[in-house]
């Protein structure tokens, strides 16, 4: 299990540090270029993102990944009815808000402790990933797959049964259930 | 309506040694009936909204649990093709449900459900299973004699048995991995590793509030249910879809009531049943009230 638990909860290296000269709104070309995501790094080669490449696509509408941390008009009514005004926070690296430790007895109790808290139900630093990503990557229809985006190390096809790790041919049809 | 016939045939033909252990719990059942669940227990809300169909899960569990190397590998997504259920060496599978009218389909995850008032435990006459106060159902293989009463009794049709011996076959299904982890106050090796987290852990009563919440801010998403929220007198892991839930796999006609009420109405048929078998009870007898002393011992250590 050991494993595993690297693999999630493992050091986070999402570069966004970059991003610290922050005004009240964002300016095209002021993110960074590259970001490289390792946050599965045992079971997956980390991942470059061409953050660059993702403003020009998404016109530099921020909001689009960021909410409204930087500053930029959101669009979806129920932000709206609170963050209409907001303007930019002094967070806005994806795994400041979203944990990299979901889940957790410690987490958990963070969320526990603090009865006013509004968003209780904030996915995680893995799932913000994903679900950004993909919902969008599948709107565009760009590339979707697992491995299309993460590589797998030897571990990763170990814990998957794939690659040099895959059950024998002969074995195939029976699948798993009765 | 399969899962009717099945009760059916728990109250009329049953294998009488369920009966007897309803007699012998008689007392618990009926605490249990005004107790719907540990107060701190906790639970899975899945949200079939998010599942892509990855199988990160299943590799999880396997991996976990120990369990035999699959048949194919897990990113091999053809498996999706069939419907499948639990079994020995899985004790969780992802379906795909084409739904109509839609262009996407929607994945369920399986597994145990872990029910407040499971019917596998109260069918058990040898007390193998135990409901933990964290919300784990889980059971004791070695009291196991393989009747394989839970497997009729569970109206999710969740428990399998281990055939790798013959001579023994023992229950075998998700444990809500409390013996690596939720014992210590830590995710499944399930949840941990889906991608989406489309598998939210936390306390059964703060789900219940989360799913409400999710249904409340996309009213066009979501159907206005949460499942397991009350079916069979709840369960830990309850479920939010976007399709009505009998297009995705549910069983939406199980009610509210526990399994075990179901069950308690053939405790007429009983007395003919002992008679029947009472040489087979006073074994099991034995096993029960074994099981029954070394509970006591631990309940008085708490
Ligand atoms: S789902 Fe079935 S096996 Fe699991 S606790 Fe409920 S009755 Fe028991
Ligand atoms: S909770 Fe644990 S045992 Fe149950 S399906 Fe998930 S990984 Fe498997
Ligand atoms: S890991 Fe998550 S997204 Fe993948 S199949 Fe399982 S529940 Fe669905």
């Amino acid at each position: 299990m050991e494993q595993i638990q690297k693999y999630l909860y493992g050091a986070v290296l999402v570069s966004l540090l970059c991003f610290s000269p922050l005004q009240n709104f964002a300016v095209a070309g002021d993110g960074p270029d590259e970001v490289e995501i390792d946050s599965l790094a045992q079971l997956y080669e980390p991942v470059y993102f061409d953050h660059a490449m993702h403003e020009e696509v998404t016109d530099s509408n921020c909001a689009v990944c960021h909410h409204h941390t930087l500053g930029t008009q959101i669009e979806d009514e129920n932000c709206m009815r609170c963050h209409a005004e907001s303007g930019a926070t002094d967070e806005i690296a994806c795994q400041e808000c979203h944990s990299s430790n979901r889940f957790e007895a410690e987490d958990l109790a963070r969320i526990d402790a603090d009865k006013t808290l509004y968003h209780r139900d904030k996915v995680g630093l893995k799932a913000a990933y994903h679900i950004r990503c993909m919902n969008c990557h599948e709107e565009m229809g760009a590339a979707n797959g697992c491995q299309d985006c993460h590589s797998r190390t030897d571990a990763g096809n170990k814990f998957f049964h794939a690659g040099n790790y895959a059950p024998p041919e002969s074995d195939k049809p029976a699948g798993g259930g009765h | 309506m399969k899962a009717m016939n099945r009760r059916k045939f728990l109250k009329g033909s049953l294998l009488g040694g369920a009966a007897a252990s309803v007699i012998s719990k008689r007392k618990n059942a009926d605490a249990s009936s005004s107790f719907g669940g540990y107060p701190d227990a906790m639970g899975v809300l899945v949200d079939l909204t998010r599942c892509i169909g990855c199988r990160s899960c299943e590799a999880a569990c396997n991996k976990e649990q120990g369990l035999p190397a699959p048949a194919q590998s897990f990113d091999d997504l053809s498996v999706l093709d069939h419907e499948r259920r639990t079994s020995e060496g899985a004790y969780t599978v992802v379906n795909r449900y084409e739904i109509p009218g839609k262009d996407h389909p929607l994945f369920r995850k399986i597994q145990c459900n872990h029910c407040n008032e499971p019917a596998c435990l109260t069918s058990c006459f040898v007390n193998a299973y135990t409901k933990t106060p964290e919300g784990a159902v889980i059971y004791d293989a070695t009291v196991c004699v393989g009747c394989r009463t839970c497997m009729i009794a569970c109206p999710f049709y969740v428990p399998a048995y281990s055939y790798s011996s013959v001579l023994n076959p023992v229950v075998q299904k998700c444990i809500f991995c409390y013996d690596t982890r939720l014992k210590f106050g830590r995710p499944p090796a399930c949840v941990e590793a889906c991608p989406r987290e489309v598998l939210t852990f936390g306390k059964r009563k703060d789900l219940i509030k989360i799913g409400n919440q999710r249904i409340q801010n996309h009213p066009d998403l979501y159907e206005d249910h949460i499942y397991g929220e009350k079916e069979v007198g709840g369960t830990s892991w309850m479920y939010l879809s976007s399709a009505p839930f009998d297009q995705v796999g549910f069983d939406t006609d199980l009610g509210t009531q526990p399994i075990l009420s179901y069950v308690k109405e053939f405790l007429t048929v009983v007395p003919m049943v002992l008679t029947i078998w009472p040489a087979l009870f006073a074994g099991f007898h034995l096993l029960a009230t074994r099981k029954d002393k070394q509970k006591k011992e631990e309940k008085s250590e708490i």
